[in-house]
């Protein structure tokens, strides 16, 4: 298969690989897919009082497309409000990494990681379960 | 131009520069698909190359000495074919490869048997070329039963005799899974088969110089052969069909009445003469070839056990080929893993790369976890495989998978001691 040279950049050297304290109440973590699917993965957020995300990390059990996905979307919500970052759609993470078509899911799965995570964020901080991504 | 006796012949100078600095950078690829397939021997294309071009006869043509050449090198290779297997040359039908052979031989006996024998048994662990086979005829009426295998990848016996019946006409079972290179116990099979009078047929491409095979002795009725999987050329293969007692097939290529009438067109003198040749080496060689192979198998089973934990060996470790190692590398995909080490070719039995997504049906048909056969590559070893390649494959391939893992939340998970089926996975 003929991936794209970012989606290629992205495998080789990831960004933002690791974990943080889930016990921490200025983290979210959201843990998407299904190791028999092939695919897992594990995104952490941490947010400032004022509801920025000033660090996000990842791991990924999966394709090259899902580790990308993953390392491009934890770039992208740092620095960005709960709210911008929960406005991110899986066909941006599809056309930035240009996915071939059986490979959109891997961007599906990095939107729902990173809304799951703001959804653990907000369980945890008395924000409601507004947007529990399912 | 110091370079200049290694230049590519291009039109465009400055191209053909660019190619030779491409292929400078890149590495020697190291080639561990044997399955696959595998390179054409040398002594083979030399067999060959007099039949593309002075003796290019039609071995056909019964009035002039051009067909006589041609037929009498067609006869030789016939001979080797068949000695390789404890054959007759006249039992050998040639085919364009494994996949019509099998075609040929279920389809075929089903055809002509199946007025009152309408049964065929085959096993889920099959090429898909037979499991395709045995899907046509269901659609056409014919009834079909799929044998499970146990654990280990070999069928239980009791459960293929219990499965005749008097309306059985055939049992399919591949010689050695392409997978995961388990042997199947073809003798057992065989008196079997012979003892209810149901004719035996087995798909022997992944066998054929791997193991010991004669006809006679393991009570084979029909036996499927593939050129390019034994350093033949591709687009050749043969279907050994017993004559005494006679099994009769409807042909199901059909025009010149060629092979028995079982087979027609024109034979392609040059691939015969190559599969003939690659059997004549391995009835000298294949004993050798497979101690060496079985030793380098053997050695990079161990170094992977030594280096990385949790790493799994699919299929039977003793009811198995030389040159076939399926391992899954717990907690991580085994796609990603192989784009970590393009530089090395081996199979994948996550099927991540097909549209399907499912993985691996033979090491799901195992009782391999589907989080394990996510994680299966097979790695193939073969005549021109070094211990040097070797070395470096193994250690690329450890330092990928402790990459992945570092990155991989299910073995941080392990790490824990949490336990990845306690979670409720979220199917997708």
């Amino acid at each position: 298969m003929a991936y794209s040279e970012k989606l290629i950049d992205h495998y080789e050297n990831p960004r933002n690989v690791g974990s943080m304290d889930k016990n921490e109440t200025s983290v979210g973590t959201g843990l998407v897919g299904a190791p028999a699917c092939g695919d897992v993965m594990k995104l952490q957020i941490k947010v400032t009082a004022d509801g920025i995300i000033e660090d996000a990390k990842f791991k990924t059990f999966g394709c090259g497309s899902a580790i990308a996905s993953s390392s491009l979307i934890t770039e992208w919500v740092k620095g960005k409000s709960i709210d911008e970052a929960g406005a991110i759609k899986n066909s941006e993470i599809a056309a930035e990494l240009a996915l071939p078509p059986v490979k959109i899911h891997c961007s599906i799965l990095a939107e729902d990681a990173i809304k799951a995570a703001i959804s653990d964020y907000k369980t945890k901080n008395g924000q409601g379960d507004v947007e529990a991504a399912e | 131009m110091q370079r200049a006796k290694r230049r590519v012949t291009l039109p465009d100078k400055r191209v053909s520069e660019e190619v030779l600095i491409m292929n400078e950078l890149k590495a020697k690829p190291i080639y561990l698909d044997y399955q696959a397939t595998t390179p054409t021997d040398p002594r083979v294309v030399d067999a060959m190359l007099p039949y593309f071009t002075e003796k290019f006869g039609n071995p056909h043509s019964r009035n002039h000495s051009f067909g006589w050449e041609a037929e009498d090198a067609v006869d030789v290779a016939r001979g080797q074919i068949a000695n390789i297997i404890g054959a007759s040359a006249k039992e050998i039908i040639f085919t364009s490869g494994a996949t019509e052979s099998n075609n040929l031989a279920l389809k075929g006996v089903m055809k002509f048997y199946g007025k009152k024998k309408p049964h065929l048994i085959t096993v889920v662990t099959e090429h898909k070329c037979v499991l395709d086979s045995a899907r046509h005829l269901e659609q056409e009426g014919y009834k079909v039963t799929y044998l499970g295998v146990k654990e280990n990848g070999l069928i239980d016996l009791e459960e293929l005799k219990a499965a005749i019946t008097d309306e059985t006409a055939l049992v399919s079972v591949m010689g050695v899974n392409n997978e995961i290179g388990v042997i199947q116990p073809l003798k057992e099979i065989g008196e079997i088969c012979r003892e209810r009078k149901v004719f035996f047929h087995t798909d022997c491409a992944q066998a054929v110089g791997k193991i010991d095979l004669d006809v006679d002795d393991m009570k084979i009725d029909l036996m499927s052969i593939s050129g390019h999987k034994i350093y033949g050329p591709k687009g050749i293969g043969a279907l050994y069909v017993r004559r005494r007692p006679r099994v009769r097939v409807i042909a199901q290529i059909t025009g010149g009445g060629q092979e028995r009438g079982m087979r027609s067109g024109t034979l392609p003198t040059p691939l015969i003469v190559g599969l003939g040749k690659a059997c004549d080496i391995l009835s000298n060689e294949m004993a050798e070839e497979n101690k060496r192979i079985t030793e380098l198998r053997d050695y990079t089973l161990q170094k992977f056990r030594d280096r990385l934990a949790d790493i799994y060996l699919n299929g039977d470790e003793e009811a198995r080929v030389s040159g076939n190692l399926n391992v899954s590398f717990a907690y991580v995909e085994g796609e990603s893993l192989q784009m970590d080490i393009k530089n090395i070719a081996v199979s994948s039995g996550s099927a991540c790369t097909s549209a399907s997504l499912e993985p691996s049906y033979v090491l799901r048909a195992l009782g391999v976890d589907e989080e394990l056969a996510h994680t299966s590559l097979r790695i193939g070893i073969g005549r021109y495989t070094t211990k040097e390649e070797l070395d470096e494959a193994i250690e690329s391939i450890s330092v990928a998978v402790e990459r992945l893992r570092e990155m991989s939340p299910l073995w941080e998970m392990a790490q824990e001691g949490i336990d990845i089926k306690s979670i409720e996975w979220a199917e997708h």
